[in-house]
């Protein structure tokens, strides 16, 4: 793989570590306490997110003929199927037992809070399970 | 409106549209899409020979996948020393960290994303498939979240 994508999937990375960690969902207690509508801070999170990501995805294939440092727009795969919905309901239920999700386990160790260095193990643990004995 | 937010609003707002901004810049830039839970399975590619891991997808893909889980890394650690008020250690019990941890592994696997895969990328693409999915984890993370709490759990 040429270095191009690496550098920009580099700097992209830092941006979404800082968006993490500023909007706090690098706390797993926040996001218990949206799960609990104690603070619905995380409606803001993810509206402001889709909000600025969608206008991304569907311009730049209208405007651009390919990215600027890339050959072509790659398109989110996601089908309608039991598993995709099962997969949801069964990461649901993790998500409101530890209140972390996959980027906020990494970008949470940028931050200091190590404790959520076992929800990152316990993570990798959950999609080695999948992949070997429920992958296809 | 101060009762549902309590803790404020602007740095959830800031937050999420640098958020946007990351996954928008990724787009633009490359041509990717930047959802956070398939570099848990990519990884394995470097240490498993099973089929499923050595999948051109995730074997194609799985460099870029941690270049950009080290830069979550170190945006963390950027807004830790340029605006936080020293370190935080969550106090949610490891055995909730370590069960939880599994289970949204191996849930965001099988549905193949997850907050950020469905819940950014998905919806941002208008795929139906993920807006279901994300109603799906909202539903069942409230149910299990409030289930902790009335049991007496962090």
């Amino acid at each position: 793989m040429k270095s191009t994508p690496l550098f920009w999937a580099l700097v992209a990375g830092v941006l979404f570590g800082f968006g993490l960690s500023l909007s706090a969902m690098v706390r797993p207690e926040v996001v218990l306490s949206f799960l609990r509508f104690k603070d619905l801070g995380l409606l803001l999170v993810l509206g402001g997110a889709v909000t600025v990501a969608l206008l991304a995805f569907q311009l730049a294939p209208r405007l651009l003929d390919k990215p600027w440092f890339g050959q072509a727009f790659a398109k989110h795969p996601s089908t309608l199927n039991t598993r995709t919905i099962g997969g949801a309901a069964i990461f649901g239920i993790g998500w409101g037992l530890c209140g972390v999700c996959p980027g906020p386990a990494i970008a949470g160790l940028g931050s200091g809070n190590w404790p959520l260095l076992a929800a990152l193990v316990a993570i990798f643990a959950g999609a080695w399970v999948q992949g070997r004995f429920f992958g296809r | 409106m101060g009762q549902f937010f309590p803790n404020g609003i602007a740095h959830y707002l800031a937050g999420g549209l640098i958020i946007g901004a990351a996954v928008g810049l990724l787009f633009v830039t490359t041509g990717l899409i930047g959802g956070m839970s398939t570099v848990y399975s990519s990884t394995w590619s470097f240490f498993s020979n099973h089929p499923f891991f050595q999948r051109e997808n995730f074997v194609g893909s799985r460099e870029w996948r941690l270049a950009y889980a080290a830069g979550l890394v170190l945006g963390g650690a950027i807004w830790l020393v340029w605006l936080g008020a020293g370190t935080w250690q969550t106090g949610v019990p490891i055995w909730q960290l370590v069960l939880g941890g599994f289970l949204v592994g191996f849930g965001a696997r099988l549905s193949n994303g997850c907050t950020s895969g469905h819940g950014i990328c998905g919806m941002a693409s208008l795929q139906l498939p993920s807006l279901l999915a994300v109603l799906t984890f909202l539903a069942t993370g409230i149910v299990t979240a409030q289930l902790v709490a009335w049991l007496g759990g962090h």
